[in-house]
């Protein structure tokens, strides 16, 4: 047994007093949870503590709370690698980020959290005409799906999202994890309608700031901002949907660019990715508004010799033939007819898998993926099933 | 040491002053730089975003030219650590995989080998590699009373296992170590980890502008004399949007935002033109103030 010290944020909306911090040293064998040392400190000292919670065992995605700043699950953080990442050798313990508290750990998922995944349509739009027995899915298709349907709506994505932080009518990462378990299944007749919204919406798939924190703070490895470019690939290229918030002309701009000259010519970027995916761009009225928009700021990098008018109107280039092999690469891979994605949550990597017997050693989506994906998902919808 | 050298494509391009100032501290630090001329972008993400597979042909190209130079890779920015490292994670992953990339590298008389490029930033090159404590030696001005808060950018630090961070490895603490090795002091601040908001700077406007703006206001409001960063992307946003950036904070802001060769370089005694002060858009002015002010107290 060891003491640790735990600090919690205690709220009361309804009292009309302000947060506050209050301390519980609890006594728990190190390998224990933060859950079970709330849960003591609850027992012990203060049966008012909130904190909502049920089967213990990163299942019911009950439990989330920040701890020492990162969204996480009481329940599957122990006490002595919670302790590591704290500060003055104490535990803090908040209620989740980006929601509404409800009582101290405990916050409003119905406001937040619950709202966006409704956004989504969050159920299968089957295709017609109806089988008479049950759909057949190709393996590779369901397995690719399996790793959004690991998600176990606990929020932590929701959480710790830098996005939603600043735009909390961002649709975020959970909502948009959901929505590409459906994009991905092939039984779904409206792949294209739900990229369309998604691309329409202001605060959709585009509003993602690659930011890595809801791969960090996912419990499940089910990797939200990955699935959010799985959905801007799919909208981009298969069904060239373009987008209110220049998502796709910013893309499609910056991959031209590089295949133009190998390295970034960011002053092509800007105004291409509001005006359009060629050199004319830049004279299309929207760029024409940013451009304007962003004069003084524009004006001050030319001032400050941060940016030449040569360096802006002729870019940067690598060597000639390296330009003509980076260009050779661009023919080959955009040439292929099939898209060749790995995705290591199915996969796994060749030494894990060299070490588990029984488990095939090949790659891409065989058997061998099958054995992963199943190991990975315990926390399974059941309305989710493949086998539906 | 020698190391095959990556500036990445912003530092050569809208902050120039970034390569700059690498190409002023490295023989002060005895590194040699090799530089990969024939590299190509890493993507940033958003050519991955079109094509995961033409995103890491183009890294493994990359190191396909870093590897012939058998150095280790160094770069100084931290969306090319993200970017990069990720790719490199698929290509060593799996050995079909990476067969299947090598094909499309060999027209080009390149391939890529793992196990045979390790790629650094700067930041953990400085503590890995070359160590804190010969950084220190080096260091002819402490930044004593300087109040810098570090700003890391999403890329460097997550996803932590993919990146090998852990606490014996504490990547996401190195900049707090390196700026009390220069002799200065760390302002730990709420966004020091969080997100400059550049990459949707042309999507949703005004989020990443107030994701930017409140970062520097929170340093500000910390008391940081200034930001620094390994990242010239967050540099973009930081620095050369704030003034957009104050408008949508709705606050005065004026943070002088520097890059980590910056720092360094101020330490071992180079001046503001040497290294490229002069080009910010926020005029470091209290940075400038503070190192003429401790010349001359070396002085008298």
């Amino acid at each position: 047994m060891a003491e640790f010290t735990l600090r919690l944020r205690r709220y009361d909306p309804e009292s009309g007093q302000p947060p506050y911090w209050a301390e519980y040293t609890v006594d728990l064998e190190p390998h224990r949870s933060v859950l079970e040392g709330i849960l003591q400190a609850k027992a012990n000292e203060d049966g008012s503590i909130g904190i909502r919670c049920s089967c213990r065992a990163a299942i019911c995605g009950s439990c989330g709370v920040m701890i020492n700043g990162r969204a996480g699950l009481a329940c599957h953080t122990h006490l002595d690698e919670a302790l590591l990442g704290g500060r003055d050798g104490v535990i803090e313990v908040e209620p989740f980020n980006n929601m509404p508290v409800i009582k101290d750990l405990i916050v409003d998922m119905d406001a937040v959290h619950w709202k966006k995944i409704k956004r989504v349509t969050p159920w299968l739009i089957h295709k017609e005409p109806v089988p008479e027995r049950e759909y057949i899915v190709p393996h590779e298709n369901m397995v690719d799906v399996t790793q959004s349907m690991a998600c176990i709506q606990c929020g932590a994505c929701v959480a710790s999202c830098l996005s939603m932080e600043v735009d909390p009518l961002f649709v975020g990462p959970a909502a948009l994890a959901k929505s590409y378990r459906f994009v991905g299944d092939p039984r779904d007749a409206q792949q294209y309608e739900r990229l369309k919204d998604l691309a329409e919406d202001p605060h959709g798939m585009y509003d993602c700031t690659h930011c890595f924190n809801c791969i960090e703070a996912c419990p499940k490895g089910v990797a939200p901002m990955n699935q959010i470019m799985r959905l801007r690939r799919i909208s981009g290229n298969d069904h060239h949907i373009v987008d209110r918030n220049n998502g796709d002309r910013h893309e499609r701009a910056f991959v031209t660019l590089i295949r133009g000259y190998g390295l970034l010519h960011e002053a092509e970027l800007l105004p291409r990715s509001y005006g359009g995916d060629s050199w004319f761009g830049k004279f299309a009225p929207a760029a024409g508004q940013e451009m304007a928009s962003s004069l003084p700021v524009v004006a001050k990098a030319v001032m400050r010799r941060k940016v030449s008018i040569k360096g802006a109107m002729l870019g940067h280039k690598i060597p000639k033939a390296d330009l003509k092999d980076v260009r050779r690469i661009y023919d080959l891979v955009e040439g292929k007819d099939e898209r060749n994605e790995l995705n290591l949550y199915i996969t796994g990597y060749d030494e894990d898998l060299d070490e588990t017997p029984g488990v095939m050693a090949a790659t891409g989506a065989g058997d061998g993926a099958a054995a992963s994906a199943e190991q990975g998902q315990p926390g399974m919808d059941p309305e989710d099933s493949p086998t539906r | 040491m020698k190391v095959a050298y990556w500036p990445g494509c912003v530092s050569r391009g809208f902050t120039p002053e970034l390569h700059g100032s690498m190409a002023k501290i490295a023989p002060l630090l005895d590194i040699e730089l090799i530089e990969l001329e024939r590299g190509n972008c890493c993507g940033a993400g958003v050519i991955a975003e079109h094509s995961q597979e033409l995103a890491d042909t183009l890294n493994a190209r990359t190191f396909a030219l870093a590897q012939q130079t058998e150095a280790t890779m160094m770069n100084i920015c931290s969306t090319c650590q993200g970017s990069q490292t990720e790719a490199q994670e698929r290509l060593d992953a799996n050995a079909e995989y990476r067969e299947q990339i090598n094909a499309t590298l060999e027209g080009g008389g390149l391939r890529y080998d793992k196990g045979k490029v390790v790629n650094k930033n700067l930041l953990w090159l400085l503590v890995e590699d070359i160590g804190l404590d010969e950084v220190k030696k080096r260091v002819k001005r402490p930044l004593t009373d300087l109040k810098v808060g570090p700003f890391y950018g999403c890329y460097i630090i997550r996803p932590t296992d993919r990146l090998g961070i852990d606490h014996d490895r504490p990547r996401d603490r190195y900049m707090h170590m390196l700026i009390e090795a220069l002799g200065g002091t760390v302002i730990e601040y709420a966004g020091m980890h969080k997100c400059c908001g550049f990459p949707i700077i042309t999507m949703n406007k005004e989020a990443s502008l107030k994701q930017a703006g409140r970062h520097i206001g929170d340093a500000i409001d910390a008391d940081a004399d200034c930001l620094v960063t390994p990242c010239p992307l967050c540099h973009l946003n930081l620095d050369l949007q704030q003034p957009l950036a104050e408008r949508v904070a709705g606050r005065d802001l004026g943070l002088p935002v520097l890059h980590l060769p910056q720092l360094l370089g101020l330490a071992f005694g180079l001046n503001e033109k040497e290294l490229g002060l002069g080009r910010h858009v926020v005029k470091p002015t209290s940075v400038i103030d503070w190192s003429t002010a401790v010349v001359g107290g070396v002085a008298a």
